[in-house]
This record gives structure tokens, sequence and C-alpha cells, in this order.
């Protein structure tokens, strides 16, 4: 296995093992959308307008709550140290650090989205956009997350700032994402028009290429701190 | 490998306060080079310096290699063999897991059995390493270091914890490293059993 793959399976292993990983964010996950129909009550075609932009703000949330473990455990028990000495760049262990949240995190809140749309009565078509969104834009949760966590990685109490850092900047993929599903719940096409996939793909593409820049820049200052 | 480190006129500063300036030091492979003083002073500091974390207020660390001659942080990073004061270890992994990571992280390939019976971690190496006591979790840092083959090492408090077999162990894999074309940098309190320089801080 290459240095990078390493990694990405130990953040992985980790993230699995301390019971923090994907197991909470899926837990958080399902608990929101089950209390929001419990909250708005039954009348279905509500349910079904709402669900997009409930399930997204959850899915960010839900990725959110094991973010701010992605750089900090390592910055405090040294580990991050012996990484950055490591034959990879900092820009490759920021990319390994955020591919390995994705899998561990926004990858299993994307695989049971289908079964919360469930609760809230969503037709199939709309469904599948709301899968393909989540798809494409919890790589951009956990890249631009990322961001945060590297700049709050020596606060000792830094996941309480990092929401209010993050959030502002997720706003685009939680207007595409579940713009695109509520297109399709209007018969719209989900990649065309003003709010579609294509614009959730860019914002995407653009965060996950970016940001591996801009938290290696973030770990560097930190590190010489 | 590295032929030499040198460091001219270097100077130190966290914030505001200088922690150390105008210092001078050579070292050749082969060697070894003690770093003293009181606590406060700088020890950590220093070596965070050569490490790269941390760019010198004033003057220049140059390393003289088989590539020609650096002074950039970032490339001497990769030569360094890092045992900071803490030891990097993660409590949900084993002691054989911790170990297999690192050394794939630095693209090594050892024998971790006999790595481990070289550290006499054996009988605790499917142990998570949140058992370990503090000696033991050295031990480790110390078989990482090892595995890692870097040609300069650069070493925290190296005894600290340690029974006097982990003392030992640890000077006897200082000895091997120097007598192998190494280098080593130690901050420490307690005299190194080999003979070196040393710069007082």
């Amino acid at each position: 296995m290459s240095a990078f793959t390493t990694l990405v399976a130990r953040d992985i292993r980790l993230a699995a093992r301390s019971g923090g990983g994907a197991a909470l964010a899926l837990g958080f996950f399902a608990l929101v959308a089950t209390l929001v129909p419990l909250g708005i009550g039954a009348d279905l075609n509500v349910l079904a307008r709402v669900a997009g932009g409930v399930l997204w703000v959850g899915a960010v949330l839900a990725a959110l709550l094991s973010l701010d473990r992605l750089f900090q455990g390592d910055y405090e028990d040294g580990s991050l140290d012996v990484i950055a000495l490591s034959p990879l760049s900092l820009e490759s262990v920021s990319l390994a650090k955020m591919l390995a949240h994705f899998l561990s995190t926004g990858l299993p809140l994307t695989l049971v989205s289908p079964l919360l749309a469930l609760l809230f009565n969503l037709p199939a078509p709309a469904t599948l956009t709301l899968f393909l969104s989540l798809l494409i834009g919890t790589p951009a949760v956990s890249a631009v997350g990322a961001i945060g966590a590297s700049l709050t990685l020596s606060l000792k109490r830094g996941g309480l700032i990092l929401p209010l850092l993050i959030l502002p900047l997720l706003a685009p993929a939680v207007i595409f994402g579940s713009g695109a599903v509520s297109a399709t719940l209007m018969g719209q096409s989900a990649m065309g028009g003003g709010d579609g996939l294509w614009l959730l793909l860019a914002f995407s593409a653009a965060a996950c290429l970016l940001s591996p820049f801009a938290a290696a820049a973030s770990v560097r200052l930190n590190l010489s701190s | 490998m590295i032929a030499s480190l040198t460091a001219e006129n270097l100077a130190c500063a966290r914030g505001d306060r200088v922690l150390f300036e105008g210092l001078s030091f050579r070292l050749e492979r082969g060697h070894a080079l003690a770093v003293e003083g009181a606590n406060g002073t700088g020890k950590t500091s220093l070596l965070r310096l050569i490490a790269g974390f941390l760019t010198p207020r004033a003057g220049r660390l140059v390393v003289v290699s088989d590539h020609g001659q650096s002074d950039d942080g970032e490339e001497r990073g990769k030569q360094i063999g890092w045992l900071g004061h803490q030891d990097a270890l993660k409590p949900q992994l084993t002691v054989r897991e911790q170990l297999e990571f690192f050394a794939a992280l630095y693209s090594a390939s050892p024998d971790f059995d006999s790595m481990l019976g070289q550290v006499g971690l054996t009988r605790q190496k499917d142990f998570p390493c949140r058992f370990l006591s503090a000696g033991q979790r050295r031990r480790l840092g110390l078989a990482r270091l090892m595995v890692s083959a870097r040609p300069l090492w650069l070493l925290d408090e190296p005894f600290a914890a340690l029974d006097i077999e982990g003392q030992t162990m640890i000077a006897d894999a200082m000895a091997r490293h120097c007598a192998g074309g190494g280098m080593v940098i130690a901050a420490t309190h307690d005299p190194l059993p080999l003979g070196q320089a040393s710069i007082r801080l």
C-alpha cells in the first residue's frame, strides 16, 4: 500500500473503532429525519416538499459531528508531527484525511438517505436525485470541513467554533442539492435550470480541488506555533 | 544521505520573546549532539526549527547531502526521524498496527516481530496502545524511529519515563545509528552516553 492509502485506511479504522465515525453520524441523521415528520405532522405533500432541504441540512450537520477530530486528534497526540515529516506532502495528507472522512461519514449518509426519504413520502425520481446530490455534495462537505478543522486544530474546544466557520461556506451545497430535489419533484430535469446538479458538481469539484491546499497551509501554520 | 548539518547564527523567537540567538554549530555524519539547557530555554523549539516546523527569526540551517546543499525546511524534514515528547500513538490501535502504519507511511517494510523484540514489546504486540505504560510507549516510539530509517534523528527527552534497561536500549540504538553514518540531535537533561559534542541554550 502506498503512504496515501495507508493514511486513508488508518483514518477509517480509527473512525470505526472510536464510535465517533459512521455510527454517530448515521444515528444523528436518522433521528433528525424521524423527528422532523413528527414535528410537521402527517401532511404528505408538505413532507415531500421539505424532504430535500431537511435531509440535506441533516446530512451536513451529521457530517460536522466527526469533523473536529479530523486533524485535532493527531495534533494533540503528536501524530501530526510524525505524519508531516513522512514522504507525503501536507497537501496529500489533507486530501487523504478528507477522503477518509467522506468514506467513513458522507458515503454512509448517502447510502441510507433513500431509506430516510421514505419517511417523507418522497417519490422515487426525487429520491434518486437526493441520492445523487448527496453523493456529489458530501465530498464537498468533507473538503470544506477539512479547512475548518485545520484552522481550529490547536483550539481546545475547536469543535464549537467549527460549525460557525464552515456552515456559511456550505450554503451553496445545500441550495443546489435541495434545489435539484425540488426541481425533480416538480417534474423538471434535475440537471438543468438554475439549481441543478451540474452546479453542485461544479461546487464540489472546486471545493475538493482547492481545499487540500488551504488545509495544508493552515496545518503548516499551526505546526509552527 | 546527509553529510553535515550546519547552523549559522540561528535565532529563534516565539511571539515577541527571543528564545536564543547567535547559535552556531556543525554536525557531521556519524556524530551526535546533545542540546542542554534549563526548562523553557528553547530546546524543543530548536528541534522543531531543525525539523522545519518553525522558521528561524535570523540565521540559517544548511544541510549538505549527496544532492548538494539546501536550507529548505520542508526538504530537511524528509530526512528526519522524530521522537518528540509526545508518543504519537492512537489508543485504539494495537502496538503492531501502530508500527505497521508508521512503516507503510515511511515506505519501509521491516521485520515487525524482530523489531518489536528489539524494544522488548513482543508480549504486548496485540495490546491496544491505551494499555501501554509511559515507558512502553517510549519503547514503541524508538521502534518507530528505527523503522523510519531516516539519517537525522531528533530526540526530545529520549530517556524520559524509561527504566534502566530502556535507557540502555535507546543509548545503544543511538550509538548504532551513528556508527551506521547517521546523526543524532537530542535535547536532554541526562548526559548522553556517547562521546559527543553538546551545546547549551
